[in-house]
């Protein structure tokens, strides 16, 4: 984070992709991150009410770079990211219903309760997930800009990980391939600091940053500040024109913070690998929900009255969806075994043939 | 009808593929310009050009997993692997992605891929380069395995694979490349899941995958000419789907069976079997079940002991002396 204060002289509201935001745009920005958080404190209840199995891994404090990079997605455009996935899930447009009902394992969830947490998927919202192998996700997200490429469309997959997938190989072999074959793929490497409990200094070696690391494969890449949605905007901005227009990759490192641990069941991150002042220094200075409410304030786009209207409101919208997960069925016995083959699921010829399943 | 190695088959089956569907791309190490390690995919670069088939760099993670995140976006990738034994480095990408990213996104997504390339011992290249995977995958529901040994079907369920909307592991054998078989001129297809018998018989039936099918065809042929045993060979084709009908037909007909494979025995594709037979047709056995796999040891490199190492007509012989 020692280029925040560097990164902070520069006002990104001028820069072409901001300055152009109605005032409904940016009010509908901050409503965004806020109903990640509203979410995001919601699910965080259910799960110590024991309404879910599993992993839980939270979103709070992140909640502008998903937000401020799938604001400026077209049609396009594609989204895929790791196992920290619900944020992204409710900026492309999943309902927090389909998204809780997920968590609860329930026959409503976007993926039937098949996939759970790590795993929400919404391919009509060109979001592919949702992966739970850290860095598994970085030659999908490849293979999607490729895909794209393929078909002459002009469009760039974002592909987001966090800092502990940097050190993954295939991350690598992916970078290679994105440079070698001018893919349209771009890398978002949210560094909350932390590869679960182990500090950034700790996993990973490095010159200036994480994203330099693009330049030995000729790359361009950049680092930004993610405590100001809008230079998170500025900088995606660039890298998605350069996809669109030139076919060609960036790696794109924000510097972001995460309030709660790896997962719920990281009880070491507050007083054991970081401290408790740490986290608070991060929630007082450099919170992006509080960062951009003041700032919409002071320019007059938002009073504190509305944004108490909106933040009652998510918050409704989620303990909402609450009940729509904890009122929905289970999924049945039998779809155990749908969803497996495509041809089976279809009743093909080829899912008629042979037999599929070793049940019995 | 024409003689041809089961690499042209092979050929043949993305050619033609090729210029059905413009969504089918050729990709892995050497296949374009190389013309392909084993010369599979000869000539079909210069055909079709760069965008349609394509060298990837030496990274079998990276690009088998670019091919599956193209194939979620409807791209139907048929990727090589020079040797099936590469695809350890690619588990991650096959078995958490491309396997499990039907089911966890409540079947919104499927992956049209074919992963092929060889799987088989016997060429003296030591173990790293002598794995046989199909019991390995065919143990992760989402996949599908397939095995052919002769370039008819070779060509046959190459084209079902690349038309199939889910993921197909394709094996092939360095040993058969440049075996010769006829192949028809006309399009044909030949469905996974079906089981064809090679050789009709009475006494026993020699059930078998992969160029397994074929030492069970020489074995059957010195059974019938030594001691007049008239063996049945069934030959799977593919893994799964499986053709659990044609097995216990077979068997139904002659009470005893033979398990034949180039896997290693823990929890190979003939255990499955075994298992099955047991359960399924119990009363019609008159013998137990046996299985003859690659001996249960890393592939040796001492060329004359490797020959051993596989499963060779006389064991297949032996075996089914001692219950025949």
């Amino acid at each position: 984070m020692a280029s925040a204060a560097k990164a902070e002289q520069l006002d990104f509201a001028k820069t072409p992709i901001n300055s152009k935001l109605s005032a409904q745009q940016k009010v509908r920005l901050l409503t965004e991150m806020v109903r990640i958080r509203r979410f995001e404190t919601e699910s965080l209840r259910q799960y110590q009410a024991k309404k879910m199995g599993g992993f839980l891994h939270l979103y709070n404090g992140q909640e502008s770079v998903a937000v401020g990079c799938v604001s400026l997605m077209g049609d396009d455009d594609h989204v895929i990211t790791a196992y920290r996935d619900h944020g992204h899930a409710l900026a492309v447009g999943m309902t927090m219903n389909e998204c809780m009902a997920e968590l609860f394992g329930k026959v409503t969830g976007c993926s039937k309760g098949k996939g759970g947490s790590m795993h929400f998927f919404a391919p009509d919202k060109n979001y592919w997930g949702g992966h739970g192998i850290v860095a598994g996700q970085t030659p999908l997200g490849l293979g999607l800009a490729y895909a794209l490429k393929y078909k002459g469309v002009k469009g760039a997959a974002m592909c987001f990980m966090g800092d502990g997938a940097v050190n993954q190989g295939c991350f690598y072999e992916s970078l290679n391939m994105a440079a070698l074959f001018d893919i349209p793929v771009i890398y978002i490497i949210e560094n909350n600091g932390y590869s679960m409990g182990t500090s950034l200094a700790r996993s990973s070696s490095f010159k200036s940053c994480l994203a330099e690391r693009a330049e030995g494969f000729n790359i361009a890449w950049g680092q930004c500040n993610g405590t100001d949605i809008y230079e998170v905007r500025a900088n995606v901005q660039t890298a998605i024109e350069r996809a669109h227009n030139e076919s060609k990759p960036t790696v794109l490192e924000i510097a972001t913070y995460r309030y709660y641990g790896h997962s719920v069941a990281d009880a070491k991150h507050t007083g054991g690998y970081r401290q408790k002042e740490e986290i608070e220094h991060y929630k007082q200075n450099h919170d992006p929900i509080q960062v951009f409410k003041r700032r919409l304030i002071e320019e007059g786009t938002l009073t504190e009255e509305k944004y108490e209207q909106l933040d009652e409101a998510a918050k409704a919208e989620a303990a909402a969806a609450a009940q729509f997960a904890d009122e929905s069925p289970i999924p049945s016995e039998e779809s155990i075994t749908q969803d497996v083959y495509f041809e089976v699921d279809r009743q093909t010829e080829a899912g008629r043939t042979g037999k599929h399943f070793f049940n019995d | 009808m024409p003689l041809i190695e089961y690499r042209d088959a092979l050929n043949q089956a993305f050619a033609e593929e090729m210029e059905r569907d413009p969504n089918v791309v050729l990709m892995g190490e050497e296949v374009a310009e190389y013309d392909g390690a084993y010369k599979v995919t000869r000539g079909l670069w210069q055909r079709f050009g760069s965008k349609r088939v394509m060298d990837t760099p030496i990274s079998e993670a990276g690009f088998i997993g670019m091919g599956i995140g193209a194939s979620m976006l409807g791209i139907r990738p048929v990727m090589e692997l020079m040797f099936w034994s590469f695809a350890a480095v690619a588990w991650d990408q096959i078995i958490n992605n491309a396997a499990q990213v039907r089911y966890m996104s409540g079947g919104l997504i499927n992956c049209p891929i074919v992963i092929r390339g060889p799987a088989n011992g016997g060429t003296n290249v030591g173990a790293t380069h002598s794995h046989n995977h199909e019991n390995f995958l065919a143990n992760i529901p989402g996949l599908k395995v397939v095995c052919p040994a002769t370039a008819y079907d070779a060509k046959g369920l190459m084209k079902s694979a690349i038309r199939d909307n889910d993921p197909v592991m394709f094996m092939e054998n360095t040993l058969l490349y440049g075996e010769k078989g006829e192949v028809p001129e006309e399009e044909y297809l030949i469905p996974l899941g079906r089981a064809d018998v090679k050789r009709e018989g009475t006494d026993i039936s020699l059930i078998a995958h992969g160029r397994a099918a074929l030492t069970a065809l020489k074995a059957a042929e010195l059974l019938a000419a030594e001691h007049n045993i008239n063996a049945e060979v069934v030959d799977l084709r593919s893994i799964r789907p499986l053709d659990e009908e044609a097995i216990l037909e077979s068997v139904r007909k002659t009470h005893r069976a033979v398990y034949i494979e180039e896997n290693k025995p823990f929890c190979g594709v003939g255990a499955q079997i075994a298992s099955m037979l047991q359960e399924k047709a119990f009363d019609d056995l008159d013998a137990p079940v046996l299985r003859i796999s690659s001996m249960d040891a890393p592939a040796i490199y001492s060329p004359e002991l490797e020959k051993k190492q596989l499963p060779r007509p006389l064991d297949i012989v032996e075996k089914v002396l001692s219950i025949c």
